[in-house]
């Protein structure tokens, strides 16, 4: 392990060095604007550039943020090429270009964990053609058949004469070929790079500080912009007073931003975020001024239970089943809003001409920022150009380019002059896309049997979509509100129960909404899996039991659950004295599961000693990075249902900093026991699914501790301490 | 003009008074591996060393740093990325977005220096850092693997 990491280290660094990977690219070495696969006449196709060198470099187009999607996607292609794995370096193709190409690279958009699960079959194909291409040219070079020559690691053979041709020495000649009309994708049972742990494209940089990100950027004159937008959604500048800030040293000038917000520009940003604060700004708070939490909570209380024609799933009559049942279950859960609260803060570089506007930034949507950048801009698409950043944290908050307009709009006022804008921590946390604040009441009726016949549940909150994306409503229906709920698709509901209603009292506020990695996922699967357990309780079944009768017909979600709770020993707690609570989901297309271990001290503190986590995502591309994204989701999990809330005064969230808004610290984490076990035949994500099972596993657990059923989050609210 | 010394060199750089050693890093120095997280020493994303203590950086006025005091950055850890946190970080592929790595690592190399051989107590205690992807697992077995190559590069040296 020791030799070949040394080994990869320093091959990884010459890639970086030779400029071979795409992190040095996207960052300035063409100011010009000149799009990066420009550079690269010689591409075999879209996909792959093969320079003389044998470096190989994979164009991905999805957005890197951690979740190793950059990773992945290269092994995607790199399979089916069967060129060398320690060559391969990437480059990202800017959204400028892939509009010129006619959208070659296709979707842009990195969020719902789709980023392999959307685009393998065409990235593994765009890999396969370059292959036959690179192995055509080598083939009439050698006035031979392509199908009597083969390749592996890059290298071609002709087998009748024994010859071989490095990728790198036929790689100009294959891209004057044309594409094959076909390509044959290999079986799964061949993959030799999917499937493999490999490591990461994108670590050495990130060890000795030299990755630059979006906030890190420096260009040639650059000035630094820091930026208050109203406080509470919907507001408007009314006006300001600049005079004490542009006196302020390094000061250069002091702008309005659309129509909500003052940005202070300056040569460096802790000026410009000093100065910021001495500017006077009056603002028109607007309607949303008169809301406070305690008044959005009375209006989600009132819609568990008034009528509402929005349905995501039905079965059966689940009045008269609930009228019926021997022993009726009702529970009430809570989830609130949530802040992303990315590492990085939002942040973008811009420099604006007549004639071209250059962005710099960190998004998980390519083509979204670039074409809020030419709004801004007020210029075509065509002359605007985004070069894409690693990004520090996504989470779903960087799919929306609102920062990035805001750095255009600064721009434009210094016309040729670069200018990064960065939020303050402050900001960051004030102009939010929240996770939506929902409540569930759930009714369950049990017969004679114990057996769940019966299940009302009824979601009342926000809706995302009707927030930030009102075309996506179905007949008035969000039903990314009913995620893990649905009778169908990558997010089933995962248990038959004969009378079935799962509907929604849409109750939104001016609070603006969006997709927080897990999406409606969280809080679902804790209505679900929370009363699931209680239900288990309430019939006097095991809550492992009780679930299988309801999974006949989910062999996949039965699968994952039985798999982590045999690994945590879920059959033998209460001989072993340990506290134990499941949960599972079928999310994003994959399915999940998880079991809590749960400790309790003498003084009745309680710890998360350890978490068996199973995931069957179909097929799984890096075990290590699936792993890697288990692990993480408890962190995110966690932190939201221990101690994350965002709530409101007087129309605006109170938290501004993490000391308001904690994150999961190294104290609390649990041992985290991941277990992959793809099935094969479908495409699930990895990034999102496991943090929705993170919560209920553990309140389901701290019930089996304690006896106490916490039903809102976070639980810091309650009489339950953290050891 | 205030003398620093950063990553074994003496700088002369211009800086209000009152600019946190973080800003005057990034935006004096150019060196950008220390960041931005809070402002408010809460999340670690700004550690670096002031004399082998870790600091976080966003709240340490950069002009109460004497001349002599020698100040370390994550990308003065190592010249060739083989120090054994960064070793260890490497071999178990630690960092996902890797925004709080650098002090994440600051904070490790810290670490190691005052305890060798720490327990998980003593990673919990001295490791209070964020990370919004989650990687405190691997962080805490990479802290451990780091302590063990760390002890055999010792053993190496004095054979």
């Amino acid at each position: 392990m020791n030799t070949s990491t040394t080994m990869s280290l320093s091959r990884r660094k010459f890639l970086v060095a030779s400029g071979a990977t795409g992190a040095g690219l996207a960052i300035g070495v063409y100011p010009s604007g000149k799009a990066v696969a420009d550079n690269h006449l010689d591409e075999v196709n879209a996909w792959v550039v093969i320079n003389p060198d044998e470096s190989v470099v994979i164009r991905i187009a999805r957005s890197e943020m951690g979740q190793g999607t950059l990773t992945g996607l290269a092994q995607m292609v790199a399979e089916e090429l069967e060129c060398d794995w320690d060559n391969v370096g990437w480059e990202y193709p800017t959204p400028r270009e892939n509009l010129a190409r006619d959208r070659v690279w296709k979707n842009y958009a990195t969020g719902g964990s789709r980023g392999i699960r959307e685009s393998h079959q065409y990235v593994r194909e765009g890999g396969a053609a370059a292959r036959m291409m690179l192995i055509e040219a080598a083939a009439a070079r050698w006035s031979a058949a392509p199908e009597d020559c083969s390749v592996s690691k890059g290298v071609i053979s002709h087998k009748a004469s024994g010859k071989t041709l490095t990728y790198g020495q036929v790689a100009a000649d294959a891209a004057k070929l044309a594409p094959p009309l076909e390509v044959k994708l290999k079986d799964p049972s061949e993959w030799t790079v999917i499937g493999q742990p490999k490591m990461r494209l994108d670590t050495v940089s990130k060890l000795d500080g030299s990755q630059l990100y979006g906030s890190d950027i420096n260009l040639p004159g650059m000035l630094n912009a820091a930026i208050k937008a109203v406080p509470v959604f919907g507001g408007k500048l009314k006006s300001f007073d600049a005079d004490a800030a542009n006196k302020m040293p390094g000061v250069k000038g002091v702008v309005q931003v659309g129509n909500n917000a003052v940005a202070v520009v300056a040569d460096t940003w802790w000026r410009a975020n000093k100065a910021l604060k001495a500017v006077d700004i009056e603002w028109d708070l607007g309607d949303g001024a008169r809301l406070n939490q305690a008044e959005i909570v009375e209006r989600l209380d009132e819609g568990l239970t008034a009528d509402t024609k929005l349905v995501g799933n039905q079965a059966g009559d689940v009045k008269a089943g609930l009228e019926g049942a021997s022993k009726v279950v009702e529970a009430t859960y809570s989830y609130p809003f949530l802040n992303h609260a990315c590492m990085e803060p939002m942040n973008a570089t811009a420099k604006w001409t007549e004639d071209f506007c250059e962005v710099w930034c960190p998004t998980q949507n390519g083509e979204a920022a670039h074409a809020g950048a030419a709004e801004a801009a007020g210029l075509p698409l065509e002359k605007v150009e985004v070069y894409k950043q690693l990004l520090g944290g996504g989470f779903g908050r960087r799919g929306a380019p609102d920062y990035v307009a805001q750095a255009v709009l600064i721009a434009k006022q210094f016309p040729g002059t670069p200018i990064k804008l960065l939020w303050s921590r402050e900001e960051d946390m004030l102009q939010g896309f929240f996770h939506p604040i929902t409540k569930a009441r759930v009714v369950g009726g049990l017969n004679d049997d114990g057996d769940l016949e019966s299940l009302h549940l009824r979601i009342s909150g926000q809706s995302i979509l009707a927030g930030i994306l009102p075309q996506a409503l179905q007949n008035g229906v969000d039903f990314a509100t009913f995620q893990a709920l649905l009778p169908e698709g990558d997010h089933s509901i995962s248990y038959s129960v004969p009378n079935l209603l799962v509907d929604h009292a849409m109750r939104n506020t001016h609070i603006r909404p969006g997709f927080w990695r897990g999406v409606n996922v969280n809080p679902n699967a804790i209505y679900m899996e929370c009363f699931i357990d209680e239900a288990a309780h309430a019939a006097g079944k095991d809550p492992l039991a009780f679930r299988r009768g309801l999974m006949q017909d989910n062999p996949l979600g039965w699968a994952v659950l039985s798999a982590a709770a045999e690994r945590a020993g879920w059959a033998d707690r209460e001989a072993n004295g340990k506290h134990m609570g499941l949960a599972v989901c079928h999310a994003f297309g994959s399915y999940v599961a998880a079991c809590a271990e749960v400790s309790v001290n003498d003084s009745g503190a309680i710890k998360i000693d350890r978490i068996v986590a199973a995931t069957d995502p179909g097929y799984c591309v890096n075990p290590q990075q699936t792993e890697a994204q288990v692990e993480g989701s408890f962190v995110y999990g966690l932190s939201a249902l221990l101690y994350g809330e965002c709530t409101v005064t007087d129309g605006k969230i109170d938290q501004e900093n993490f000391d308001t808004f904690p994150s999961m610290r190294m104290a609390h984490m649990p041992e985290v026991e991941t277990i992959v076990m793809p099935s094969g035949g479908f495409w699930g994500g990895v990034g999102e699914p496991t943090i929705a099972v993170a919560a209920p596993a553990v309140l389901n657990a701290i019930f089996a501790a304690t006896g106490k059923r916490l039903r809102d989050v976070p639980i810091k609210h309650s009489d339950i301490d953290l050891a | 003009m205030s003398k620093l010394n950063i990553n074994g060199e003496t700088v002369e750089l211009e800086f209000d008074p009152d600019t946190p050693l973080l800003w005057v890093l990034r935006e004096q120095a150019g060196l950008t591996g220390t960041k931005y997280g809070c402002g408010i020493a809460q999340c670690g994303a700004c550690t670096v060393h002031i004399d082998g203590q870790p600091v976080r950086s966003c709240v340490y006025p950069a002009s109460a740093i004497q001349p002599a005091q020698k100040i370390v950055t994550v990308e003065g850890l190592s010249e060739d990325i083989s120090h054994p946190v960064q070793q260890a970080w490497a071999e178990l592929d630690v960092p996902q977005c890797g925004f709080c790595q650098s002090g994440m690592i600051m904070a490790a190399s810290a670490l190691l220096d005052r305890v060798p051989q720490p327990t998980d107590e003593d990673i919990n205690a001295a490791m209070t850092n964020i990370c919004r992807c989650g990687t405190l697992q691997r962080v805490r077995r990479g802290v451990h693997r780091a302590a063990e190559i760390k002890a055999q590069g010792s053993q190496g040296e004095s054979a």
